[in-house]
């Protein structure tokens, strides 16, 4: 059944859209994230413009992140001050993805952009993520334990200035980093249509040492924020957020990811990630491929403005 | 005797674009462009009438129907390789160009009338006016200009040009019928329609026709809203995505 995308002004298959919402979703679930650099390619492949994508994408994972971020409150698994501290620099972030967006737009460089991004961050997070799970997994091959994190050692992040308490968290750290993380992922998300769940998670615990039961409930609620706002500040800039293909998204995300869920707590938490880790390295990698073999058509258009 | 062909034969030249009259009908003057929209045929039809109850008919008639869409200014970049990347290096404007354009004739434009005639008529996608901007100037280019050729190209492969060489069907030497064909990505807006009827190789008459696509119900009211109240719009869908996420963790709670 076809049904008429009104801003991205062309049909698609309901039922196709719909079942890379559950995909995605349940990808999402299984992981604990938001899902969107996967979400944001799919669409550019079924022949939505990148801009339209990203920018209604964003809309996509606020849902999903905000069904994450009631169950883990529900938990109490969430460090509310931490994530405002994040959140707000995180929407300054956004502000200024958002304006580069529609700079690059302009300039006719958005598609690079979004193209050397991918690259950049999934193959590096990607293999860090394999290198990771499969060092633990030889250690446990050992009888070692799987990892060799030591919540209590400091790095010289902790000798920065403004430190602040967060008592959920049991963490004593500077607003610094704090901020610096928030700008990126709301930066990033804005440019690349993703929530950063994947980027973010990895980031607290590294940097901040946020333990396991606070970061992934205080992630999402920093993926949800930026995600929310980032829907509105495209919405009232570019005009590109398609709220029917949005609402597609949303449903079919938000029930494949209670069935994500349910597998993914079936999974070894190394497994898991070594699959996760797959997963986003070859998304950069199919990305890289594009940008680099010679495309099909040298020639492409963009709409400037109606007359 | 000689100067009683030379008059008639001026009278040929002069009097031609009275001789014949067309009369035109569309099938649908209004197309609604809807959620379950796929793309339209609409059917135009006519006939070649004498202009004056003693005037001859002259056949056989060629006829070139000309559909325009809402103009629009497009942007055609080029790709090169830029250390191992590929990066849009040039661009050139296309100011207020048809954003449809479909050309459709009985036999191919350039066996209707001479080079000259088509150009001055702009017939065909060859001799379609194109303007690019040069600087602070708008002019047309080459027709084997690389960026006119791959706008053409690209604006062809969408469905949105189109040269249809036997798209138009003489049912007797004087009425005819064509179809337009409205792709499903047709851009909304107000189209004219020029029809040009040809004798000989020179014009004998011509009509105008207009449609006008229009989105309705849902897709209109989105449409609308995103682009003249964007906040609320982002607003309304940000909300949306909450209400959904609630329901979500509503509906599959399980503690």
């Amino acid at each position: 059944m076809q049904i008429y995308l009104p801003i991205a002004d062309l049909p698609v298959n309901i039922f196709l859209v719909l079942g890379m919402g559950l995909a995605v979703g349940f990808i999402s679930g299984m992981f604990g994230i938001g899902g969107g650099f996967l979400m944001t390619p799919l669409l550019i492949f079924i022949g939505i413009s990148p801009a339209v994508a990203v920018a209604s994408v964003a809309s996509h994972i606020a849902a999903s992140s905000f069904t994450g971020v009631l169950s883990y409150w529900r938990k109490r698994a969430l460090d509310v001050a931490l994530a405002l501290m994040l959140l707000s620099a995180g929407i300054v972030g956004t502000a200024v993805g958002v304006w580069l967006f529609t700079k690059l737009r302009e300039l006719d460089q958005l598609d690079l952009m979004i193209g050397l991004s991918y690259v950049t961050l999934l193959t590096a997070v990607g293999g860090m993520m394999i290198w990771e799970s499969v060092r633990a997994e030889l250690r446990t091959r050992k009888g070692l334990p799987a990892t060799l994190r030591r919540p209590g050692s400091h790095t010289w992040l902790h000798g920065l200035p403004f430190k602040l308490r967060f008592k959920r968290s049991k963490i004593y750290v500077s607003a610094i980093p704090v901020w610096a993380i928030g700008f990126t992922i709301g930066f990033i998300g804005a440019i690349m249509g993703i929530g950063g769940g994947f980027l973010l998670v990895p980031m607290l615990i590294y940097f901040l040492r946020v333990p396991t039961a606070t970061v992934i409930g205080t992630s999402m609620v920093l993926t949800l924020v930026t995600m929310a706002s980032a829907t509105v500040m495209h919405a009232a800039t570019n005009h590109l957020v398609d709220v029917i293909l949005a609402l597609i998204l949303m449903v079919g995300g938000v029930i494949g990811a209670q069935f994500g869920v349910r597998t993914g707590q079936k999974m070894r938490g190394e497994r898991l990630r070594l699959l996760l880790g797959l997963l986003v390295f070859a998304v950069g990698l199919r990305f890289a491929i594009e940008l680099v073999v010679s495309p099909e058509d040298l020639f492409s258009l963009r709409h400037v403005r109606t007359e | 005797m000689r100067r009683l062909a030379l008059i008639l034969a001026i009278m040929q030249v002069a009097v031609p674009a009275s001789a014949e009259r067309l009369v035109v009908s569309l099938s649908n003057h209004r197309v609604a462009v809807t959620s379950s929209f796929v793309g339209e045929d609409l059917v135009l039809f006519g006939t070649v009438e004498p202009d004056t109850a003693r005037a001859p008919l002259r056949p056989p008639y060629d006829l070139v129907v000309t559909v325009t869409g809402p103009r629009e200014t497009m942007r055609t970049r080029r790709k090169k390789r830029v250390l191992g990347v590929w990066v849009n290096t040039d661009t050139r404007e296309f100011v207020r160009v048809p954003s449809y354009l479909s050309i459709l004739s009985n036999r191919p434009v350039a066996d209707i009338a001479s080079q000259d005639i088509l150009r001055r008529l702009q017939l065909g996608l060859d001799n379609f006016l194109l303007p690019q901007r040069f600087g602070s100037d708008l002019g047309d280019s080459a027709r084997d200009d690389p960026f006119r050729l791959a706008f053409v190209r690209l604006e062809t492969q969408q469905g949105l040009y189109r040269e249809g060489s036997t798209a138009v069907t003489f049912l007797t030497p004087t009425v005819f019928r064509t179809a337009i064909p409205l792709p499903a990505n047709v851009p909304t807006g107000n189209y004219a329609i020029d029809v040009k009827l040809f004798a000989n190789g020179a014009q004998a008459a011509s009509a105008n026709s207009a449609l006008e696509v229009i989105k309705t119900g849902v897709e209109q009211y989105v449409a609308d809203a995103a682009r003249d109240r964007g906040l609320l719009y982002g607003l309304v869908t940000a909300l949306m995505a909450l209400l959904i996420g609630w329901f979500g963790s509503v509906v599959f709670r399980r503690d």
